[in-house]
């Protein structure tokens, strides 16, 4: 009987001084977390897509936390809905940014720019760039193996089998940049949403000079710099033979549109031309009045 | 039992139609392409401008630095233009054109055949002059051969080698330098040897290639300390450091120049070129190249100018034929596909293959079933299949430890995968973006 006693004291008091210990030591080494942490990492998307610019969403709660001032963080997946939240939460002002979205700055489908060569080898952008220019006298263009596509998280992206170039779901899309930075050819540009979706870009990355553009695909921006003469508010900027509009500057009048012999700058969103365009004067600030 | 290296290796079939060919001299291009960046390392900086006459000889581009090379001129005639043109890769790369007008040379450059045996210039003087000639390794790598004559203080070079193997199929530019030209080595590797102040040279030369082992065991027999080793037919064996191996059985350490173990390998045709350039003045602008392919009716070997397009080259071997799939520049396991036939000869072009349809096409990949096969024949030791994942996976510091970087790129784990995995694209891939990462940390 006694020894039954004795091994239940024993391990009862060692159960006990284990327990003593434990809570000493969590004592001693407490590692103290701001719960607000877990508040923000809550509202946050938890997408983990690193388009913040930070390693998953909890690198970001804890940086917004950290941060004293959090106007140039942004989330780009939960937009200000999310970053209001997170505002409220930490008591903080949050930064107004504007909406991206991802553009493919090329438009050289298999009729616009013919195949010269065929390629066989891995599909992926990435093992082909490292090899060669390219199946078309282009060599700065979309190679059209996906790896963008395969980049989203969102679904925000296809590759449309006529063209045999990327489209982007401008709903799913919430510009994590994922797709910029697998696209060895640096095609795809972050670039503001707009109003209303409305934008205006180049779209071609072509550095070759015009001729030699042009002969390797129909619609290349060949650098002529009509649509810089004709921006009335110095968007427009011609370097290396290529044309590029600063979509800070640009109030999106559409006068460069027209006016690329290329086609090479594309509206996007907006409707058809009307006869008489509207007045240029702040275009941007009411693009609703204008149809 | 025949020398070869330790580690991996393949058996492809070695198809050298070429190989009875007699070196013929290609007639003159009416125009050339010559690429400023034709070597490892700067491009050369353009000296001509449009209008400008030259003479065949004469420096075009001036070397960029040390790890860099001369350009010369390779026919006489009218600059045309300095323009951007497509290279073999089909990225625009600058270069200079030149219209051939009949074919003078610069008055400095000996044209005769004769055989100059006595070597006037000190070591110092032939590592300059190497230099100035602009002489790059002509086996496909173009690394600029002043270089390696020229050893990190501290380091001796104790064998110098010379590197006959031609492991790659089809070609045999090589082979047909050492039957044609046997006597011009021979002093080539004097010269060299007196450069690196060696006393002793090997030529490794596969024992596919009989007559060029035995011409050259004839030649070599009255020199003191040159002599012919040949081996066991294996590629890719014209690797440096698979070479090194063969010949000395010493494995050359990872990360490391061969001149660790006290070798300096030079391929046979860059020889050839040092020959002429010390004793004859002659810059490199000529080379052999080799025009073959299962469906050439005209298989051979041509001496053409530096700069003289593809197509020509393609036409005096009888022509492009219909059903052609695929034409290569360099070897069938090395090479590059050509995206275009305008593309010139440059110093590293050592052949030209035509292959008919049949014969181009990749076969589908399919996934890894974990053989070990590519682990097994690889000859720098390393496991392509891992680093075929790790670089697909982004696993960069993975793959520096693996030691991407030794990849010699030899394509055997592509060769051998029986699951067609496109192994050495990834590896390729892995190894600049590894680079990359090297490069930012220094």
């Amino acid at each position: 009987m006694s020894i039954v006693l004795i091994t239940i004291l024993t391990l009862a008091g060692l159960g006990a001084l284990a327990a003593v210990i434990l809570y000493l030591a969590s004592q001693k080494f407490k590692v103290f977390e701001d719960p607000r942490i877990d508040q923000v990492e809550e509202a946050l998307p938890a997408a983990n897509c690193g388009g913040c610019g930070f390693p998953g969403c909890r690198a970001f709660a804890e940086a917004l936390v950290k941060a004293d001032d959090i106007s140039d963080l942004n989330c780009p997946v939960g937009g200000p809905d999310v970053m209001s939240t997170v505002a409220e939460i930490l008591g903080k002002e949050v930064g107004k940014t504007d909406p991206m979205v991802a553009v493919v700055r090329c438009n050289g489908t298999c009729e616009h720019r013919p195949r010269l060569n065929e390629y066989e080898g891995a599909t992926s952008c990435a093992v082909a760039a490292a090899l060669y220019g390219g199946e078309t006298g282009c060599s700065f263009g979309c190679y059209g193996l996906g790896d963008c596509v395969e980049a989203c998280d969102f679904e925000a992206m296809y590759m449309d089998e006529e063209t045999g170039l990327p489209v982007i779901i401008e709903d799913n899309c919430v510009a994590c940049g994922a797709c910029v930075d697998a696209c060895p050819k640096d095609i795809i540009e972050l670039r503001k949403k707009g109003p209303k979706s409305r934008r205006i870009f180049v779209s071609c990355v072509n550095q070759d000079k015009g001729a030699v553009a042009k002969k390797a695909c129909d619609v290349a921006c060949i650098g002529c710099g009509k649509c810089e003469k004709v921006c009335p508010f110095d968007a427009i900027t011609i370097e290396n033979n290529l044309a590029y509009i600063d979509y800070d500057k640009c109030r999106l009048c559409r006068k460069c549109v027209p006016v690329c012999p290329t086609n090479a700058i594309h509206e996007i969103n907006f409707p058809p031309p009307k006869p008489k365009p509207a007045k240029e004067e702040e275009p941007a600030n009411t693009p609703a009045s204008s149809n | 039992m025949l020398k070869t290296f330790s580690i991996g290796g393949i058996h492809p079939a070695d198809r050298k139609i070429s190989a009875e060919k007699s070196i013929e001299v290609l007639p003159l291009p009416k125009r050339v392409v010559v690429p400023v960046a034709q070597h490892i390392g700067a491009p050369a900086k353009t000296e001509v401008k449009k209008g400008d006459l030259v003479k065949a000889g004469q420096v075009i581009a001036k070397s960029g630095g040390f790890v860099s090379a001369n350009i010369h001129s390779p026919v006489s005639g009218k600059v045309f233009k300095l323009d951007e043109v497509v290279d073999a890769s089909g990225y625009r790369k600058p270069a200079v054109i030149i219209d051939v007008e009949g074919d003078e040379w610069e008055e400095s450059i000996d044209r005769s055949e004769t055989l100059k045996t006595e070597i006037t210039l000190s070591p110092e003087e032939i590592v300059k002059k190497v230099g100035e000639m602009g002489i790059v390794g002509m086996g496909g790598a173009t690394f600029p051969a002043h270089v390696k004559l020229a050893p990190p203080p501290g380091k001796k070079c104790k064998v110098l080698i010379i590197n006959g193997v031609e492991c790659e199929p089809f070609l045999t530019s090589d082979h047909r330098v050492m039957l044609e030209k046997g006597d011009e080595l021979i002093v080539g590797i004097k010269i060299l040897m007196k450069a690196l102040h060696v006393d002793r040279a090997v030529i490794g030369i596969e024992n596919n290639k009989p007559d060029a082992i035995k011409h050259l065991e004839q030649l070599t027999k009255k020199e003191q300390g040159i002599e012919v080793q040949p081996l066991k037919v294996q590629y890719p064996q014209g690797g440096e450091k698979q070479l090194i191996d063969a010949v000395t059985g010493r494995q050359v350490p990872s990360g490391k120049l061969p001149i660790e173990v006290g070798a300096v390998v030079h391929n046979v045709g860059t020889t050839l070129a040092v020959y002429e350039a010390v004793q004859k003045n002659k810059p490199l602008i000529e080379r052999v190249v080799t025009v073959t392919g299962p469906g050439i009716s005209k298989p051979s070997n041509f001496l053409a100018r530096i700069g003289t397009p593809v197509s020509q080259l393609i036409e005096a071997a009888g022509g492009l034929p219909n059903n052609t799939g695929k034409v290569i520049g360099g070897g069938p396991m090395m090479g590059k596909a050509l995206a275009s036939l305008d593309v010139p000869v440059t110093k590293g072009s050592s052949g030209i293959l035509v292959f008919p349809q049949e014969e181009a096409h990749r076969k589908p990949m399919e996934n890894c079933i974990r053989c070990g096969k590519c682990v097994s024949v690889c000859p720098m030791g390393l496991e392509p299949y891992l680093l075929m994942i790790e670089t697909e996976k982004e696993l960069f510091d993975r793959a520096e430890g693996d030691n991407i970087m030794d990849c010699i790129e030899c394509g055997s784990c592509s060769f051998t995968c029986p699951a067609n995995r496109p192994l050495l694209d990834y590896i390729r891939l892995g190894k600049g973006k590894v680079g990359q990462i090297i490069r930012n940390r220094n």
